[in-house]
């Protein structure tokens, strides 16, 4: 914490809640659609408005996904899981209570591994306390214009399902915290389990923070925020270091700690830059949890998890591992590829089998594919290029057909010209020199630079390089290497 | 010709000899209901438009030879507990008030699908708290063996309108004994069937794991027939029970009570402030099954003298929750805020409070409080969990019994219908009227109380008949045999 620039030790604490909403196509406990964005409330029925009389009835994919997910985050799947009532009065939430699960969560314990983000050659294991299934609340549209407090509820959102992540208090910065999301992020969206768009609401976080202070000898804890309303992992991380400095220079201030106050929640502004105390609750809540008695236990045979455990695939900590050792890349290459998700990770390796030259397509991928990614408006899934197209140029590269340079107006002119590789060259006019004509092209330049050849002959191999611009001019399709590799020969053969 | 509104068996005979018709049987019903409504005042609302639609229809259907439903043409009450898309759902409460379902509960589209003729909603206890219909906010239901006593409750107009000969059918829900207690105060045969036999979907919820819908009817046999109509798995309802169902027409038909093991509670029996007429009733009835063949083998329910409290836990958490929706924000009654008001707790607490306060009655304001007191943090290990703990003692007691026992006979009720007003003002009277029948909802198996005969007043007395779950047949073999020994059910009031 060497940005507080304090005589004291300070240690950070974060854990995280994230609430991920599933992607099923209907809701949690009715066959309500999820879809974001119709009508307010034309997306509800009796079972979602919480009408007399409706009752809930499962949706076996959310389970479905929340285990695959649990299996992801290396949870246990205990064999019966259950559901309670979280009882507490909000307009958004008609029914006075939230199905959601108390003791028996779907999912327990687990870890997440994330590169270090203070150094990407080391992994930290981010251990989690829960997960569990729950359903979504409304949403309360206040309108506070012209003094009069109107407040408008839409109920479409409510019963979608949601997977609350918990983990330990197990983050010691901010950048940790966010680097966390993103592996998270990463991961639920490979599993399909979940489209994880802050702005959309389908990922909410809530960080809970404070710091543990070496003062005197002793380890003091500040009071524990839990801070809301962050809209990106851009925010989460500068919510949580605006939060260290100020609880930092809360406690230089009045000396609270962690006993002298409840968990507090403050939410954050992002255009102010600072969070802010929001109203605290009159008194503790106390959710009156109990056993929903509307819904039976679910069982969880042993063989539905090792199906959902078969169906998983590769996860992208284990394809970070292999693209390393199966196409040699170094680990940071394979982590950018990955964190992209499985388009690009296709992408690389329809490139890389393609032009027989793993390192070469990371090249490739990290330089030239994503820099033209990021000048437009592409994803990977509608690059103009296709990887095996992208391949077969970079074969040429490795064949010495064509040098790098030449390679990358191909590259430019098949993203402009929707053609393949062969189209590109052709069209560039780019074609093969023979060797009678390089040979004849380097006499000349030999006998017009009498000098550079009395260097080689010196030893000074390097003064050749002044030859290749020349060739360059006089025949753009003379290969450099070709060039250099004929110059020599004919000045050792004197 | 008179038309016999007692029996639903007789009237879809007479249909099918065609003799009579769907309408005229619906105009005789609503014809009596107006007759007896001023004394008797069981209904929250009359269909009387709509029933005679519904009876044109099965007309008109049965003249073009088209298949029809096994009610077909028979007038049905349904309790105000139910889901009806074209009538209001009140639960008998202010906080319901003109409030319309958008959707039928499941058993009402069953009874449509059946060919009924719905002819109204009955009144209750508001929602469904109460043993005397006495907490309804739309007024009280008088008994027609005595309009001033009561009819019993919680489905203490269900019960009223078939004993006073409006309809020989109606639909009535039992939490702790809401069905039988009626029944019996009625001269009734009422069903509670197993937990999960028929679906709740659609039934305002009260207590979920002990509420269950069930028929009222004279008789063993006509309310067989509308079980068999409501009976049955539902997919909306995740509790219901996934089970074929039998056909309880072959049941009715097979009275045969030789070697039926017919168990009896003598505990109940010596139980303090049960009257004596009531005993004696109950061991006429072991005499008549003796006298047939059965065989009488003495139980006991270790645990019974915990249903009571066990119930007054369960219900009321269950019911605090439950009852959470009802808060003026959607639907329902909504209280008027002063400026004041929402100066004072915010708009939004103000109109929770209120609403709340102005729209339930005092039973159900205390049943809410009880259970958010019992499941508050600290308070619930010692209530709602030991509560769970005892109940699943109930259970295995029940398990022991029908390890001897066939069926167990016992009293439905402590007393015979009280008289209205009297136990208003002493809810732990009133909740001791559940005595006998809550260990059957708490245990989630079926029970059916069976006329049993009359005090010297003149006041109708039933008696209960337990089996194991799923036994809904037992009870109605040995039901229908006692209906064919004995004459009570065969007695009317004289409105
Ligand atoms: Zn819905």
């Amino acid at each position: 914490m060497s940005r507080l620039d304090t005589e004291h030790q300070v240690e950070t604490i974060i854990g995280l809640e994230v609430h991920v909403q599933l992607r099923t196509q209907t809701k949690l406990f009715c066959r309500c659609s999820t879809e974001f964005g119709a009508p307010p409330n034309t997306q509800t029925c009796p079972v979602c408005l919480g009408l007399p009389g409706a009752l809930p009835v499962i949706n076996e994919h959310a389970i479905e996904l929340a285990i695959r997910t649990g299996l992801a985050l290396n949870c246990e799947i205990p064999p019966l899981t259950k559901w309670d009532r979280k009882q507490y009065f909000y307009p958004d939430l008609p029914k006075g209570y939230q199905i959601s699960q108390f003791d028996l969560p779907i999912c327990a314990d687990g870890f997440l591994e994330i590169t270090d983000p203070a150094d990407d050659t080391h992994t930290r294991r981010i251990p989690l306390v829960r997960a569990h299934l729950e359903e979504d609340a409304g949403k309360s549209m206040h309108d506070e214009a012209a003094g009069i407090s109107d407040t408008r509820i839409d109920l479409n959102r409510c019963g979608t399902p949601l997977l609350e992540i918990v983990t330990q208090p197990a983050m010691r910065s901010a950048a940790e915290a966010r680097a966390f999301l993103s592996e998270l992020k990463l991961l639920l969206t490979h599993l399909g389990v979940s489209d994880c768009e802050m702005q959309e609401g389908s990922l909410r976080v809530d960080a809970n923070v404070n710091l543990h202070i070496e003062a005197d000898g002793k380890e003091i804890a500040t009071p524990i925020v839990e801070i809301k309303n962050m809209n990106s992992f851009r925010a989460v991380e500068r919510a949580i270091e605006y939060e260290v400095r100020r609880q930092y220079i809360d406690w230089e201030d009045t000396g609270e700690t962690i006993e002298d106050r409840a968990k507090q929640t403050r939410g954050w502004d992002d255009a102010a830059e600072a969070t802010f105390a929001q109203r605290e609750k009159e008194e503790s809540a106390d959710y009156r949890y109990f056993p929903d008695p509307d819904l039976l236990p679910v069982r969880l045979p042993r063989e539905r998890i090792e199906a959902a455990q078969a169906t998983l695939g590769e996860l992208p900590a284990a394809t970070r591992q292999r693209l390393q050792s199966q196409y040699d890349i170094k680990a940071y290459d394979a982590d950018v590829i990955v964190n992209q998700g499985p388009a690009m990770i296709a992408y690389f390796e329809t490139t890389a089998e393609t032009a027989g030259d793993g390192r070469r397509a990371s090249a490739w991928m990290q330089q030239d594919v994503m820099r033209s990614l990021k000048e437009s408006d592409w994803e990977i899934g509608t690059f103009p290029i296709p990887a095996i197209d992208l391949g077969r140029l970079l074969r040429k590269v490795d064949a010495g057909e064509l040098d790098n340079a030449r390679a990358r107006d191909v590259f430019q002119y098949m993203l402009e010209n929707d053609t393949d590789a062969e189209g590109a060259i052709e069209a560039l006019g780019i074609v093969a020199v023979d060797a009678g004509e390089i040979e004849a092209l380097c006499r000349e330049l030999l006998e017009a630079n009498p000098k550079v050849v009395e260097q080689v002959r010196g030893g000074k191999e390097q003064a050749i390089g002044a030859l290749i611009g020349q060739a360059k001019k006089k025949n753009p399709n003379a290969n450099p290497q070709q060039v250099k590799e004929t110059c020599l020969r004919m000045i050792r053969e004197g | 010709m008179s038309i016999p509104l007692d029996s639903a068996t007789e009237l879809l005979r007479l249909q099918a000899a065609g003799e009579l018709s769907a309408v005229q049987i619906t105009q005789a019903a609503l014809d009596r209901i107006a007759a007896t409504e001023p004394q008797i005042s069981a209904f929250t609302h009359r269909a009387d438009e709509a029933a005679i639609a519904a009876a044109e229809k099965i007309d008109r259907d049965r003249s073009a030879g088209l298949p029809l439903g096994p009610l077909a043409g028979i007038p049905v009450a349904v309790k105000d507990v139910l889901c009806t898309r074209d009538m209001p759902t009140t639960c008998s409460s202010k906080m319901l008030a003109g409030y319309h379902s958008p959707y039928d509960a499941t058993v009402v589209a069953r009874l449509r699908q059946a060919g009924a003729v719905l002819v109204g909603k009955t009144n209750m206890d508001e929602f469904a708290m109460g043993a005397s219909t006495e907490t309804s906010a739309m007024g009280v239901t008088g008994n027609p063996w005595d309009p001033s006593r009561t009819p019993g409750g919680s489905s203490g107009g269900a019960a009223a309108v078939v004993a006073a000969g409006n309809c020989p059918l109606s639909l009535g829900s039992d939490t702790g004994g809401s069905i039988r207690q009626p029944a019996a105060f009625c001269s009734l045969t009422g069903m509670k069937p197993t937990y999960g036999r028929v679906s709740r979907y659609g039934l305002v919820a009260f207590a979920s794991s002990l509420d269950q819908v069930g028929p009222m009817a004279w008789t063993v046999e006509d309310a067989a027939l509308l079980l068999q109509v409501i009976s049955g798995f539902d997919p909306a309802d995740s509790t219901s029970l996934d089970e074929s169902v039998p056909n309880f027409a072959s049941d009715v038909a097979a009275t045969d009570v030789r070697g039926l093991r017919i168990g009896v509670l003598r505990d109940s029996l010596d139980q303090e402030g049960l009257e004596p007429e009531v005993r004696r009733a109950v061991l006429e009835a072991i005499d008549v099954y003796r006298s047939a063949g059965a065989e009488i083998v003495d139980v006991s329910l270790p645990h019974s003298h915990y249903w009571v409290p066990t119930y007054y836990v369960i219900a009321p958490c269950e019911a605090s929750s439950n009852l959470s929706r009802y808060d003026g924000a959607h639907y329902g009654y909504r209280a008027a805020i002063s400026d004041a008001e929402a100066a004072e707790r915010g708009p939004l607490l103000a109109t929770y409070c209120k609403s709340r306060d102005e729209g339930f009655g005092a039973e159900v304001k205390r049943r809410i409080m009880l259970g958010t007191y019992a499941l508050s943090t600290g308070y619930y290990d010692a209530y709602y969990l030991k509560a769970l703990k005892v109940r699943r003692l109930i259970r295995g007691d029940f398990d022991a019994a029908f390890a001897q026992a066939d069926v167990l006979l016992g009293p439905v009720t402590p007393s015979a219908a009280f008289r209205l007003g009297e136990k208003t003002d002493d809810p732990l009277q009133m909740y001791l009227c559940d005595l006998f029948t809550v260990g059957a909802n708490l245990a989630g198996i079926p029970a059916v109380s069976l006329p049993a005969g009359f005090t010297a007043e003149g006041l109708p007395l039933g008696v209960q008949l337990q089996a194991p779950p799923l036994q809904e047949a037992r009870l109605i073999r040995a039901g229908a045999a006692f209906q064919k020994l004995t004459t009570h059910h065969a007695q009317r009031p004289t409105l």
